[in-house]
């Protein structure tokens, strides 16, 4: 790897979610590439959800990461594959966890359920203050486009999801 | 501007643009008016999902139509009969209203649009999953996820209301019953739709017309609702043939752009 690109990639560990500061865009799945060619260091970035407000201020807290490390370099954007949360590091899930949010649980592969025939069996949401798999569910949509709202029935802590997706 | 590759006919593209942005706009509506908090953010939510796929697709278009065109301008400078939307999506949020409705807005409308069309789309976008339209497959495939959740929101509901007291199941029967009608237009073919289907890039609607029965009625039942007969008026919303409902919706969301061309935040 050139030194440009080992750069890039050093300054890009400092680039975190806009609305979850634990976590790095690298280690939840959205930088996708990294390639250099003439015009300098290209940074491929896949969006979450298509109308994920964090996307534009992704990609400018990236651009002013290359900046600040005084490289050269341009954001693009690529849609497929899509996105998943399957791409989330083991040690990402963690720190949500010790965030309080509880991490998704992996998406079954090639799974396409395209009917949702009643009744569907809900998969428990360990709490991530106790560990409790005694939860409920409050919302499907959270604070954010990527998460749901739930509920400790034991320690009776609200609590967000990151939803497996 | 480099020539797009194997691509969908231009109406098309719109069809399914106008179709995200005018449901994401309606949906949106709910804001700071939802039935309950979360209800409100579950709307907003959604509208935001919609809002997002109508970006991708509007550039998408752009780009197809070349000659300056903008995701900006085919959002906000194009007039009603330019629109090429399900004449189902750009209703307002109720129709005849049921007792015990508020004012002018009918939740279980919502909830049955979003019902019908959701399980509509599900179908659809998974279809151009494989479309030889590789930027519409790509979008087609972040689509399906969204749209798959946001029919999850909307069956549920759908059972609760139906399958609850006897005033939320008679306002939930009403909405299907006006709504119905409307669902005929899923299964015409247009000129664009014809085409795509030839080349690949797109998908004959009335292949999808079975699993979404079959997926239909197993909710109502789950909903102890009805099946509505959808006889009636056959709109033509995909061709630019509109309801007066779509001028005023288009008005609210482009008078800005329009009294201000090239204003920016």
């Amino acid at each position: 790897m050139s030194q440009a690109l080992e750069a890039a990639r050093a300054a890009l560990r400092e680039v975190t979610d806009p609305e979850i500061p634990v976590v790095t865009i690298e280690e939840l799945g959205i930088l996708r590439e990294l390639r250099e060619d003439a015009g300098g260091v290209e940074v491929v970035i896949t969006p979450t959800y298509s109308g994920c407000p964090a996307m534009d201020q992704i990609e400018d807290d990236v651009r002013a990461a290359l900046a600040r490390a005084g490289l050269q370099g341009r954001v693009s954007t690529r849609l497929a594959p899509a996105w998943t949360t399957d791409w989330i590091t083991p040690a990402a899930r963690e720190k949500l966890r010790a965030y309080g949010i509880a991490p998704p649980s992996h998406c079954a592969e090639g799974a396409k359920p395209l009917r949702f025939m009643p009744p569907r069996a809900q998969v428990a949401v360990a709490c991530p203050r106790c560990g409790s798999t005694n939860t409920t569910e409050i919302s499907r949509f959270g604070s954010t486009a990527c998460k749901s709202l739930h509920r400790c029935l034991d320690c009776l802590e609200p609590f967000d999801h990151f939803k497996p997706y | 501007m480099t020539a797009v590759a194997t691509h969908a006919p231009l109406p098309l593209l719109l069809q399914l643009a106008d179709s995200a942005l005018v449901l994401g706009q309606r949906n949106a509506e709910w804001c700071g008016h939802g039935p309950v908090l979360e209800e409100d953010i579950a709307l907003a939510n959604i509208s935001l999902d919609l809002i997002g796929q109508a970006r991708l697709l509007y550039q998408h278009a752009a780009a197809v139509q070349g000659e300056g065109a903008t995701e900006d301008a085919l959002a906000y400078f194009r007039d009603p009969n330019q629109f090429r939307n399900y004449t189902l999506l750009e209703l307002p949020h109720h129709g005849p209203l049921a007792p015990g409705a508020a004012a002018d807005r009918d939740y279980a409308f919502t909830i049955a649009r979003n019902f019908l069309y959701g399980q509509f789309m599900a179908l659809y976008w998974e279809a151009l999953c494989t479309s030889a339209d590789p930027q519409l497959a790509a979008i087609a495939a972040k689509s399906a996820k969204e749209v798959r959740y946001h029919l999850r929101h909307a069956s549920d509901w759908l059972v609760k209301l139906g399958d609850g007291t006897a005033l939320s199941q008679a306002r939930m029967q009403r909405a299907l019953d006006a709504l119905m009608p409307y669902t005929q237009e899923f299964w015409t073919v247009t000129d664009a739709e014809a085409e795509a289907a030839a080349d690949a890039t797109g998908v004959d609607p009335r292949s999808l017309r079975a699993a979404w029965d079959e997926a239909v009625d197993a909710w109502l039942r789950e909903a102890t609702l009805t099946r509505p007969s959808d006889a009636g008026h056959l709109t033509r919303g995909k061709e630019g043939r509109h309801s007066e409902h779509l001028s005023y919706l288009l008005a609210e969301m482009q008078g800005l752009a329009r009294q201000h061309p090239g204003a920016t935040w």
